[in-house]
């Protein structure tokens, strides 16, 4: 007994538990893990599965819109399908995708031991599960799953069935656990970097963290609010939105959107962060105008909190609004610009190899630059009179989210995977996925300009017989997109089976920042003792 | 086969591809030009902020991919080591600026064009209702309901069997168009009866919502006379994608003709709008295949009206009807979600005498739009089903009632 005792002691010290160390054991570690890079694997492999389950549901609907006329589910089925995909992909995919990456890597890039807040990090991952949990029960009630968009805007909403409570109650959740997240990532960054980690000298992806933390903090509170005083329309019999009652519908598309639009650039700016640690990377190069990106990223920020009502355009504003809102949306492009123009001249005159990390990379400076390309056309508030709620707003957040977040996330996981798991990911394998997502990505989404453009209404489960060719072609781009994942989920088992040629501690060459000095796989505690920050791993001096 | 073959098959396609889209008579592949000075004012800003874009883009990505060609290691092994330029960065920041500028002027021209609606000549009240548009000539004493034409609707149904390419402007034909006079300013007042819709006519230039409780504001004047399709573009509920507007814009004095006629018609119209969009149907039936189905349908429909249906067969009908039409507001339960949507449990209407209760849901009543375009038989089912449901046990009616009701 005693010597079973010490043995259990023994294991205390030599690391987590394992799965050979027996199932309870191994399960508790995960529930219980206040440690970074468990809580960051946590998040990822939820994201992951998250990714799955809303990529089923956009398959439902490029299904049913493979062909004109309905052949495989009920018109308001198909509003549950979007209206699900939208909130698992947003909230259950690529925030805490990002929300992962920022929890293995921003101790291990400004030289800490873990995040600031370690139990309040447990808590907020999760908090996952039950909020998904509750959102995604309601496809099983009376009256179906949510259908009325994921901006669930007033009157519609308040005729959900009986999923409305859990629908408000979920986005609480997921609001709750955000901010735990973001208030980490700000605790951290401005507390715990190691000596001589001055701001200005932080890695672009923990500064993009930082902004979006606060970009975060700022508005997920506004959204729960809108979603509470939706609940109080509904059973308190307040009218906040009910024009009956002196209240405002459109009062309920401000408020959203200036949630909305932030929101847009948290799913965006840690993405920059990771293309502008990579593109230095591989074009062995430091990185073009580093305190330029540092003030286009706050720019962006600032300006996402005034531009909120270009979403809503048709809802008949004051002519000064409109011309408000239409300059101010403008205005975005120029810092936005300047982000792709320095990661050009990063490459300019670099030696530039392309492994996969890279290519997911710059397949995001080309395929987001075009979706930035269809924003500015909806910018201009008189053609987007004509652009607003078809497809070609569909093809614009496609194009910024999956070639642009998504890739982003893929290229950061492929980037420190050698870092994670001790093992190199299989290289040709990462070249085939990158190619056929790049490929099928724009199979899936280019033609949708096209509809749009010619009419189509987005959120619309049967159409017109003249848009049948350009959904066929979009439909096949999702279907063979969507398969082409899983030779990436098969790449990333490997390495976390550690099967595969082991990673040096640096295993890319052009590679700074404190987490290469550590070894591979990074020790489960990493900086318990603050680093020397040698100004050669910093990126602002390298 | 040679790179430049390579080069040149897809070169091709794409060439006989828009050669091909542009012979077509319908918007393919692009914004269309539109029929009113502001939406081809419109396209010409959407041209032109798209040829802008095309050229920056050209501009940027023959940088990247010249960079990734010749900056790559094999050609280039040592790196160059500069990585800052505070000209370059002012200079890609002031340019982007001044094209901004550049294009903000005629937007800005137009928009103001697009919501000055002062001079209007007539004035339409467009009301959106789940799911369908209600019209109003302003001042005219003429309104009536457009929905999807009954062909349309009946090839929408999940496993209908009926191919839609086979259906003449499928999803995008109505049962009453609305009318408007070409070369006059019309003023568009929008509004909804339930949920937030929004007006789309692409030729127009133009959409807005139409948003309950409140009124907003557009305007159009048609140069060229022709039918012009379009479709609710704010996510309504169940049936979004089924409530097509169709507008007819028609030479001033055939307006007037029209009008007048509507006029004589209106009492009736008013009272029974489905009745009218059923005699248009049957009106069609000797021309089009599509309308001799429907009427061969009706027919069967009126067939079925003169023999007694048993009480189960209305309630299946029924049920399915209702979860159909009802369920959106009633809810399942049949509780609905007072005080918006009343209970039908127990509720003094539906086990009320029947003739009261089949005229509301043939005409509707406050925030429940008119069911009208429902069959006999749809109408006999869902009152035989909501009666005998959840507790209520009133009994069945018969589709004969319900066409006794109709007139």
């Amino acid at each position: 007994m005693a010597e079973a005792h010490a043995h259990d002691h023994a294991h205390d010290h030599h690391g987590p538990a394992k799965l050979s160390d027996g199932f309870g054991k191994w399960a508790m570690r995960w529930i219980s893990t206040t440690n970074h890079k468990d809580l960051g694997t946590l998040y990822l492999v939820w994201a992951f599965a998250m990714f799955f389950v809303g990529g089923l549901m956009s398959l439902v609907i490029r299904g049913e819109l493979f062909a004109p006329g309905l052949q495989f589910v009920d018109p308001e089925f198909f509003n549950q399908m979007t209206t699900m995909h939208a909130l698992i992909m947003i909230f259950g995919g690529v925030m805490p995708a990002f929300t992962g990456l920022a929890n293995w890597m921003v101790p291990m890039q400004i030289g800490c031991s873990d995040l600031a807040l370690p139990r309040v990090n447990n808590w907020g991952f999760w908090i996952l599960p039950f909020a998904f949990g509750l959102l995604l029960s309601t496809l099983f009630m009376d009256g179906g799953a949510p259908a009325s968009g994921w901006t669930m805007y007033p009157p519609l909403v308040l005729q959900t069935g009986e999923a409305f409570p859990y629908l408000i109650f979920s986005i609480h959740l997921m609001g709750i656990s955000s901010i735990t997240g973001a208030i980490n990532v700000v605790v951290t960054i401005l507390n715990m970097r190691a000596p001589g980690m001055t701001l200005l000298k932080m890695p672009l992806f923990v500064w993009t963290w930082l902004i979006t933390a606060y970009l975060l903090i700022a508005v997920m509170p506004v959204l729960a609010g809108a979603v509470t005083m939706l609940l109080t329309d509904r059973y308190f019999g307040t009218s906040f939105f009910n024009a009956a009652g002196g209240g405002d519908p459109v009062m309920f598309q401000h408020i959203f959107w200036f949630f909305g639009h932030p929101e847009v650039y948290i799913l965006i700016l840690p993405a920059f962060g990771i293309v502008s640690t990579i593109i230095p990377t591989f074009a062995r190069k430091t990185l073009f105008g580093y305190a330029s990106m540092v003030y286009a990223t706050a720019s962006i920020a600032f300006l996402s909190f005034i531009v909120w009502a270009h979403h809503m355009f048709t809802v008949g504003m004051p002519l000064a609004g409109e011309l408000f809102f239409m300059f101010s949306t403008m205005l975005i492009a120029v810092p936005t610009g300047v982000k792709v123009f320095n990661w050009i001249a990063t490459m300019w005159r670099g030696s530039m190899t392309f492994e996969t990390p890279m290519l997911f990379a710059l397949g995001f400076v080309f395929l987001f630059t075009i979706g930035g390309f269809s924003g500015l056309m909806l910018a201009i508030a008189p053609a987007d009179f004509q652009y607003h709620d078809t497809y070609f707003v569909v093809a614009h957040f496609h194009y910024v989210l999956v070639p642009g977040a998504v890739f982003a996330i893929l290229a950061a996981i492929y980037y420190w995977i050698p870092k994670w798991t001790g093992v190199m990911y299989n290289e040709k394998l990462g070249q085939f996925h990158f190619w056929w997502s790049a490929i099928w990505i724009n199979v899936l989404f280019f033609p949708q300009h096209f509809l749009g453009l010619a009419g189509m209404p987005r959120r619309i489960p049967d159409y017109a017989v003249q848009f049948t060719d350009f959904n066929v072609i979009s439909s096949i781009g999702a279907f063979a997109f969507f398969i082409g994942q899983f030779v990436f989920i098969y790449n990333m088992i490997q390495c976390m089976r550690g099967v595969g040629e082991p990673a040096p501690a640096r295993p890319w060459e052009g590679a700074h920042g404190l987490e290469w000095t550590v070894p591979s796989p990074a020790p489960y505690h990493t900086f318990e003792k603050p680093p020397v920050v040698d100004d050669k791993e910093v990126a602002a001096h390298a | 086969m040679s790179m430049r073959n390579w080069l040149a098959a897809p070169l091709l396609w794409v060439v006989a591809f828009a050669a091909q889209a542009q012979e077509k008579s319908y918007a393919y592949w692009n914004m269309p030009k539109g029929v009113t000075e502001i939406s081809r004012d419109v396209y010409g800003l959407h041209m032109l902020i798209f040829w802008v874009v095309v050229v920056i883009g050209v501009g940027v990505f023959a940088a990247f991919f010249y960079s990734i060609w010749a900056h790559r290691r094999s050609r280039n092994p040592k790196p160059a080591t500069f990585h800052e330029s505070t000209t370059v960065e002012i200079v890609w920041t002031v340019i982007p600026f001044l094209i901004l500028i550049a294009m903000a002027i005629p937007a800005t021209g137009t928009l103001i064009k697009i919501e000055d609606s002062s001079d209007a000549e007539m004035t339409v009240k467009v009301t959106g209702y789940q799911w369908m548009w209600g019209y109003e000539y302003v001042g005219e004493d003429v309104s009536f309901i457009s929905r999807l034409d009954r062909a349309s609707d009946r090839a929408r149904q999940v496993g209908s069997g009926i191919d839609p390419r086979t259906v003449e402007n499928y999803l995008l034909e109505v049962d009453n168009r609305l009318v408007i006079p070409t070369d006059t300013k019309v003023r568009f007042l929008l509004t909804s009866n339930d949920v937030i819709h929004s007006w789309w006519v692409p030729e127009f230039g133009m959409k807005r919502d139409a948003i309950p409780g409140f009124i907003n504001e557009m305007w159009a004047r048609v140069d060229e006379p022709g039918v012009y399709r379009g479709q609710c573009t704010e996510l309504c509920g169940r049936d979004h994608g089924f409530m097509p507007v169709v507008v007819e814009a028609v030479p001033p004095a055939e307006f007037e003709r029209w009008l007048a006629e509507q006029k004589g018609e209106s009492g009736a119209a008013e009272a029974a709008p489905a009745a009218a969009g059923t005699e248009v149907a049957a009106a069609e039936a000797g021309t089009t295949t599509d309308a001799a189905v429907d009427a061969g349908n009706e027919a069967a429909d009126e067939a079925a009206a003169a023999a007694p249906l048993d009480k189960a067969e209305l309630m299946t009908a029924g049920e399915k009807a209702y979860k159909a039409n009802c369920v959106a507001c009633h809810q399942a339960s049949g509780e609905g979600m007072p005080p918006a949507f009343p209970s039908l449990v127990g509720s003094s209407v539906v086990n009320g005498e029947t003739a009261q209760y089949i005229t509301q849901v043939l005409n509707g009543k406050n925030a429940m739009p008119p069911f009208g375009h429902l069959s006999d038989k749809e109408i006999a089912g869902v009152v035989t089903y909501t009666r005998n449901s959840w507790g209520n046990e009133s009994g069945p009616v018969q589709p004969g009632d319900v066409a006794a009701l109709r007139q």
